[in-house]
């Protein structure tokens, strides 16, 4: 076991990287001696030099458009947004330019680029530096989405990503970066679209994501105590979603909650839920299926407000025993 | 015969005709005295003595707000020392009808604008209280969101010439903010309409931690303006007097319908960025620091002032007290103020609320009459 951080993980991956392809290069503001918003980049600049990892004016628009251009002439340009939420000024050249380049030149272009981005609540980072929007980017045919939860799994999706033809949106946690796990050394990749069961269990399934995986494990080890046995399923990829191995734990459970940080209206978890009940899966169901996610409300800044906000373990836990019931 | 080659343009020099029409617009000199002595004051002995302690009182806040921040009783903020120039003296040219769109390091300004200290310190807090302003108070609360007040403040201003009034759109960035795209096409906007605003960028060499050399090429940030077709004016943003002098000059022409004008005040934040972690022993250096620290705006104003005999250190010692005194019984107030629930917040999502919002506030509001 090679114990590391979340943040650890994703320095490791952007500094093999680095080393291993000359066309890899970053870009983003405050990663060069500042070593990125939350430590991601940290000691890179001092080892790859400035023309490699490049900090940037603050312009977040010519950011994402610039890794595009890179990108098109054959570079791999991963780019840091500070704050998810600054995706609202790059997202011209993110929607509108390279999730479609590919697909309207023909095939004749590609754009392989990762942005990587710190999403979710939890550090008191208010309004407007602590939402969940990675469904916005799940909504664009083009765009690749993944949501690592563990170390593990933020490591070997980088790899993935990085390696990827295409553009990869990248959402990290911020409450994830301090969390440990067992790192291999070296690059590994992890494929997209293959869901992880994070514990298993027959009576309950547990769709998380990002930070919600590790509330779902919580949940998990409670309901063990009141003689539940639930399934915690991190989809891992948005795009593409593994939605096959979520059917056949829902087929073997018959109970289904989904649960993400992300506000409840209109997130990813309307669309597992959507995809299981048009799958054969529906037959197995012996409640009907269950949502959790945040409030329709713009983030808190105070502690207990912003907790309010999002879904808790005790929201979690009550789902589970409310499925149960029925 | 040999082809005469002619350069149709001489790029060298084009580049140094433009950067040699941004000159540094100063009054006070490091020391204190008047730069020139052909200099003709807009600006009476008294204003001068109330700009002063309105600098004097800003460093107090400056220094226990840091305090109460590090005793956990504020929350966000982003120190001002250094900037007291750049921000009150520009403030200082403007009449309380005119409209203030601040940054988040801007909140000094907007206290003298008519913010009562104990909401500065609620905003501060995340609480909604800090945001409710008295109608009267012709400003936004701080942007969080680098630029967007820019593009803001072209409306402002577009509206208020609609209505004919009188008064200008004032709003404050950093070097930082100049990058974005929200910032050319702020200054673009009002000048294509020929709005009464000013656009100010408080330069102070660094954008979190990215030096302002490596922002742009351009050599000052007041040349962008000749983009926009608006006049651009770079001022040293440590000398009040000529912070005042080129604020005034910029509302006096946006008054009377002549249009935006961009001021790009020379300035250094002597903290950190905010105190969210930020350590600038990261990117900058004590020497730089010091270059500053002899340029202090409160030093230079302090020692032409005591030098006409308008100021004294028991007049300073006595306003330093009075403003602790102040900041006191504010934050007294702020820890008086009743706490907010999530209903609350669902209350301020709509005018009206919808149905699942109707559910949604009777839920939290049963738990949190438990």
């Amino acid at each position: 076991m090679r114990e590391r951080t979340y943040l650890e993980a994703v320095n490791e991956a952007l500094d093999e990287a680095l080393a291993e392809d000359e066309s890899v290069f970053l870009l983003g503001e405050d990663i060069g001696v500042y070593g990125g918003g939350f430590g991601a980049t940290k000691g890179l600049i001092e080892k790859y030099g400035n023309k490699r990892v490049r900090a940037t004016p603050i312009s977040e628009s010519a950011i994402a458009g610039a890794a595009v251009g890179a990108a098109m002439t054959g570079m791999r340009p991963i780019f840091e947004l500070q704050f998810s939420d600054f995706i609202t000024i790059a997202l011209d050249q993110i929607v509108n330019q390279a999730a479609k380049i590919h697909y309207m030149y023909g095939g004749k272009a590609s754009v392989p680029l990762v942005m990587r981005t710190a999403g979710g609540s939890g550090t008191g980072a208010a309004a407007q530096h602590s939402q969940s929007l990675e469904n916005w980017t799940a909504h664009i045919p083009g765009l690749k989405v993944v949501q690592p939860s563990t170390p593990y799994d933020a490591k070997g999706l980088l790899h993935t990503a990085i390696e990827d033809q295409n553009p990869v949106m990248f959402y990290e946690h911020k409450l994830c970066y301090k969390m440990t796990g067992d790192v291999p050394a070296g690059k590994y990749t992890i494929p997209f679209g293959v869901a992880d069961i994070k514990q298993t269990g027959t009576d309950v399934t547990i769709v998380a994501t990002g930070i919600m995986v590790h509330k779902a494990l919580k949940v998990a080890e409670q309901a063990q105590e009141a003689g539940i046995s639930v399934e915690v399923i991190d989809p891992r990829t948005l795009v593409p979603l593994d939605i096959e191995t979520i059917i056949t734990s829902v087929k073997k459970t018959g109970r289904l909650l989904v649960v993400h940080e992300a506000v409840k209206r209109s997130g990813f978890g309307g669309e597992v839920a959507s995809l299981v009940a048009e799958s054969d899966g529906f037959y197995a169901l012996k409640a009907p299926i269950k949502r959790l996610g945040g409030e329709a409300v713009p983030m808190p800044y105070q502690p207990q407000l912003e907790q309010n906000a999002i879904p808790q373990v005790s929201n979690i836990y009550e789902a589970v025993l409310s499925l149960m019931k029925q | 015969m040999a082809k005469e080659t002619k350069q149709v343009v001489d790029f060298d020099a084009l580049m140094d005709e433009v950067n040699a029409e941004f000159p540094m617009i100063q009054i006070l000199d490091e020391e204190g005295k008047l730069v020139s002595e052909d200099v003709q004051l807009d600006i009476t002995d008294d204003e001068m003595v109330e700009l002063m302690s309105r600098m004097v009182w800003a460093r107090v806040l400056d220094q226990r707000s840091i305090a109460l921040n590090r005793q956990g009783r504020l929350g966000f903020y982003a120190p001002t020392a250094g900037q007291e120039a750049s921000q009150l003296a520009s403030h200082y040219a403007l009449e309380k009808e005119d409209f203030l769109l601040p940054g988040y390091r801007d909140v000094p300004q907007l206290i003298m604008h008519g913010l009562p200290l104990k909401e500065a310190f609620l905003w501060s807090r995340g609480h909604a209280g800090g945001n409710k302003y008295a109608p009267e108070l012709r400003a936004m609360p701080p942007q969080i969101i680098i630029g967007a007040q820019y593009v803001q403040a072209a409306g402002v201003a577009l509206g208020l010439k609609k209505r004919n009034k009188k008064n200008v759109a004032i709003t404050y960035t950093g070097d930082g903010g100049s990058s974005q795209g929200d910032f050319y096409e702020g200054i673009n906007f009002a000048g294509a309409y020929n709005a009464p605003a000013i656009f100010i960028i408080q330069n102070n060499g660094f954008a979190i931690s990215t030096p302002r050399s490596v922002q742009t090429k351009a050599k000052t940030l007041a040349q962008k303006a000749v983009a926009a077709g608006i006049p651009g004016v770079q001022v040293d943003g440590m000398d009040a007097l000529a912070v005042y002098a080129v604020t005034k000059a910029a509302r006096a022409r946006a008054v009377a319908g002549d249009g935006p004008t961009l001021i790009e005040t020379m300035t250094y934040r002597y903290g950190p960025h905010t105190l969210s972690g930020d350590d600038p022993t990261r990117y900058r250096t004590k020497e730089t620091d010091d270059i500053w620290v002899k340029r202090d705006p409160l030093t230079r104003m302090r020692n032409f002032l005591t030098a006409k005999g308008l100021w004294t250190e028991e007049k300073e010692n006595e306003l330093i007290e009075a403003a602790k005194e102040e900041i006191k019984e504010a934050i007294k107030q702020a820890d008086q103020e009743p706490k907010q629930k999530v209903s609350d917040f669902l209350k301020n999502m709509f005018e009206t609320p919808d149905q699942l919002l109707k559910e949604q506030i009777a839920t939290f509001e049963a738990k949190e009459s438990k």
